[in-house]
């Protein structure tokens, strides 16, 4: 079972165990527009918390995604490739960027629920 | 600038209703994209009509017996030779030749013409030809309107259906259809289309009229950059600047062969050595490699390394269909172009400009 977390950044984790699934919010989606291209790290990469793990690039403008916690990449949304437009679709599904290998799980604990996400974006 | 600051236009309510995302543009709050999203705004436009607001842009006329005086003085232009509704691009250069704005001069009649004048160059382009009216002998107005444009291939026929039969009017002229208001068959996306001007206090029904038909949407700023960019047209502060000249920033066809040899207007004897020395830089068009777009501000580095140019404008071109950029490199350069980004080497490929086909009805 896992455990869904939000960061004020935008950014949503879905971790079990270990391991947490990246990817931004769909309030952050909306705000960026039609994205175009997804720079994803390479699998192996350690990134501490606000590193600029991706960039998204939407027709006008490109983005850094900060890594939400510190890990090391164990896998990146090879689908992002060919259609980086799933993150406008299913930003919190299907367009996720990737994931993780948590080094620090204490750090989760700063992070938002979906109820104070919500209440973040309103 | 916080976001109290910003000007709003006699559209600003419209685009609040219409869902639009919007962001500050040249001092003013402007929509960035709406509901529908940049990319298929930007096919829209280029498939049927999109409708942009432009209100922000500067409208000054100058009027009187030394109108063309002014004129004559301020742009690399002949306008005795203009006829009645013509319109020019044309330039403010500085002493050095470079590029203070770029702009459109319409003969409107007999000792009257009009200029549109960039936003973010309000401030200094109104004292600038304020001062020259002023020591010439012109009356010089600055006048508050609300100004849309109606670009693509629909936008001839959605304004007939309107009531508007613009059909005789050829591109780069315009008309005065009735008070206040001007209407040219210009624009800066590539497509066929038209500028519509008119008080501030009628631009919002009319707006409203136009967005009515069946094949026109409303477009952001979003897509107004990624249609210009593929059309190839500058964009003021990125694509030149104070230090360009015509020349490098390749445009030197807006300025009438005879004036490059010199004339009365601001920076004609600086652009003739500097015509006669030749440009040492020029802008390109550039198509990255791949996918990722490459955007304004990158370095251009050659085979070796050596940071030769900088990327003026880039994003991504929906109708072309990947990644495009415009860029300054040296004039004389021969080899392969590199954009730098986030520490990656990005290759480029010079590409004819525009990107993808005028479609103007000359």
């Amino acid at each position: 079972m896992s455990t869904i977390y939000y960061t004020d950044e935008h950014e949503w984790l879905s971790v079990d165990g270990d391991v947490a699934t990246v990817g931004i919010t769909n309030y952050a989606q909306e705000q960026l527009g039609d994205l175009v291209f997804v720079d994803l790290p390479d699998v192996g990469t350690e990134l501490d918390q606000g590193d600029d793990g991706v960039v998204v690039e939407s027709v006008k403008a490109a983005s850094d995604v900060y890594a939400p916690v510190s890990g090391e990449v164990t896998e990146t949304n090879d689908d992002l490739g060919e259609n980086p437009a799933l993150v406008n679709s299913d930003a919190e599904g299907t367009g996720w960027l990737y994931k993780m290998k948590l080094t620090d799980k204490s750090q989760l604990e700063a992070l938002m629920d979906k109820a104070a996400y919500a209440d973040h974006i309103a | 600038m916080s976001k109290t600051e910003l000007k709003t236009t006699p559209l600003f309510e419209l685009h609040q209703e219409l869902g639009a995302k919007l962001g500050p543009f040249a001092g003013y709050s402007m929509p960035l994209f709406y509901p529908l999203g940049v990319m298929n705004e930007h096919n829209h436009t280029r498939e049927k009509a999109g409708l942009f607001d432009i209100s922000h842009m500067v409208h000054m006329e100058v009027t009187g017996a030394n109108a063309e005086k002014a004129i004559a003085r301020a742009c690399p232009l002949v306008p005795s030779s203009f006829e009645d509704g013509e319109c020019r691009y044309t330039f403010f250069l500085n002493e050095e030749a470079g590029v203070e704005d770029d702009l459109i001069v319409t003969k409107l009649a007999d000792e009257r013409f009009l200029l549109v004048t960039n936003a973010g160059c309000a401030d200094k382009d109104i004292a600038h030809m304020k001062a020259i009216c002023e020591s010439l002998g012109a009356t010089h107005t600055v006048i508050p309107r609300g100004f849309i444009a109606l670009q693509g291939p629909k936008a001839e026929q959605a304004m007939l259906d309107l009531g508007y039969d613009l059909t005789a009017i050829a591109f780069m002229h315009g008309i005065e259809t009735s008070s206040g208001w001007f209407i040219s068959r210009s624009g800066y996306t590539g497509e066929d289309g038209f500028e519509i001007a008119m008080g501030e206090d009628e631009i919002a029904d009319f707006t409203k009229k136009l967005l009515d038909h069946d094949d026109v949407e409303i477009i952001g700023l979003g897509a107004r950059d990624s249609l210009r960019l593929e059309a190839g047209l500058s964009l003021y502060s990125q694509d030149l600047d104070e230090t360009t000249t015509p020349s490098e920033a390749g445009l030197i066809w807006a300025i009438p062969k005879a004036l490059r040899e010199g004339g009365e207007f601001i920076g004609a004897d600086a652009l003739t050595v500097k015509l006669a020395e030749g440009r040492k830089r020029k802008r390109v068009g550039l198509k990255p490699e791949g996918k990722m777009p490459v955007r304004a501000g990158a370095d251009i580095v050659n085979t070796a390394g050596d940071t030769i140019g900088k990327v003026t404008s880039g994003g991504f071109g929906p109708t072309f269909g990947g990644p495009v950029a415009l860029g300054l490199i040296p004039a004389n350069h021969e080899g392969e172009l590199f954009a730098s980004v986030r520490g990656k080497q990005i290759p480029l490929a010079v590409h004819p400009l525009p990107f993808t086909p005028h479609n103007f009805k000359r």
